[in-house]
């Protein structure tokens, strides 16, 4: 069980990534930087939080360009379990494996918080260690994650499940409190909070260990 | 081959809050011109290409706007301005 972390210049929850799954989970990892185009032997791939090449344009506007990221849209369309957080989300949107697009924080606020979230994890396999309706609590940091989604496409979403976690109160304005979007399919999930923060009991819970436990089977 | 001037206008969909827009529009206020009804920031980007005709850059310029200058979910684009480049600008 080998987890890939993409590395972009500029992301900075790379290694708080590999600290959740090597250092909590025993989960073995290897960082791709966004030049590589080799992901043999990895069994799923994270987009981590941060910033992609300054984030220019909008955020995730340059990095969906990256070659390591036309071996990841390869590896989610095999069916490879792909995640992506916070700028992860954005990345992953823009490369159009996730629908919608995220934007400005309602009140231009960067939120810095614990944010509780419900889940409803319906097919996405990284969730499947979670009930239905369990409130969690992990870390959000972000100015652009207020989620948009053309309006006759949000009913598509909900029909299809694929709203998978909703923030209890809603910090950055966006529709219908999405906090995290999955694919029809299972196996791409985006969202702007960071599991990887709620592994360690040291930084105050461990809600986020079962999503990357998730992937041990 | 001859070189085009364009400039592409990049501006959030009208559905979709600006909050920066509506910041401005409070300094404004603060300003003293305060009579402002609506304000919303978009991006210009000018761009100089080679093409070999006036369609040829104008095609590049759609798919460069349609694909990577603006998200067609929560913005805009418009092609403000296509012209040969001249020698002296």
């Amino acid at each position: 069980m080998t987890l890939g972390i993409v590395v972009f210049p500029g992301s900075n929850c790379d290694r708080d990534v590999q600290w959740a799954a090597e250092g909590c989970l025993g989960i073995s990892s290897r960082f791709l930087w966004h030049e590589d185009r080799d992901l043999s032997g990895l069994d799923a791939v994270v987009i981590p939080g941060g910033f992609s090449y300054g984030d220019y344009l909008r955020c995730g506007a340059i990095a969906r360009f990256a070659p390591v990221l036309q071996e990841v849209v390869r590896f989610a369309e095999a069916g490879g379990p792909v995640l992506g957080i916070c700028n992860g989300f954005q990345v992953l949107t823009e490369l159009g494996l996730l629908p919608g697009a995220l934007t400005r924080n309602e009140h231009l606020h960067f939120v810095c918080e614990t944010s509780e979230l419900t889940v409803q994890p319906g097919s996405c396999r990284w969730l499947k260690g979670y009930s239905n309706g369990e409130l969690l609590r992990f870390p959000i940091a972000h100015g652009e994650g207020r989620y948009q989604i053309e309006a006759n496409q949000l009913p598509v979403l909900e029909a299809n499940g694929q709203v998978v976690l909703r923030y209890r109160h809603n910090p950055n304005g966006s529709v219908a409190d999405v906090a995290g979007i999955c694919n029809p399919a299972g196996n791409v999930l985006g969202l702007m909070p960071h599991p990887e923060r709620a592994c360690d009991p040291a930084t105050g819970g461990i809600d986020g260990q079962r999503l990357l436990a998730a992937l041990l089977g | 081959m001859p070189l085009f001037r364009a400039r592409v206008l990049v501006s959030l969909r009208p559905s979709v809050l600006d909050p920066a827009g509506e910041a401005t529009r409070a300094a404004a206020g603060r300003l003293g011109v305060s009579a402002i009804q609506r304000l919303r920031i978009g991006k210009a980007v000018e761009v100089e290409l080679e093409a070999d005709s006036l369609d040829g850059a104008r095609a590049q310029l759609e798919l460069l706007s349609d694909r990577l200058l603006a998200n067609p979910v929560i913005e805009n684009w418009a092609l403000e301005q296509l012209e040969p480049a001249t020698a002296e600008a």
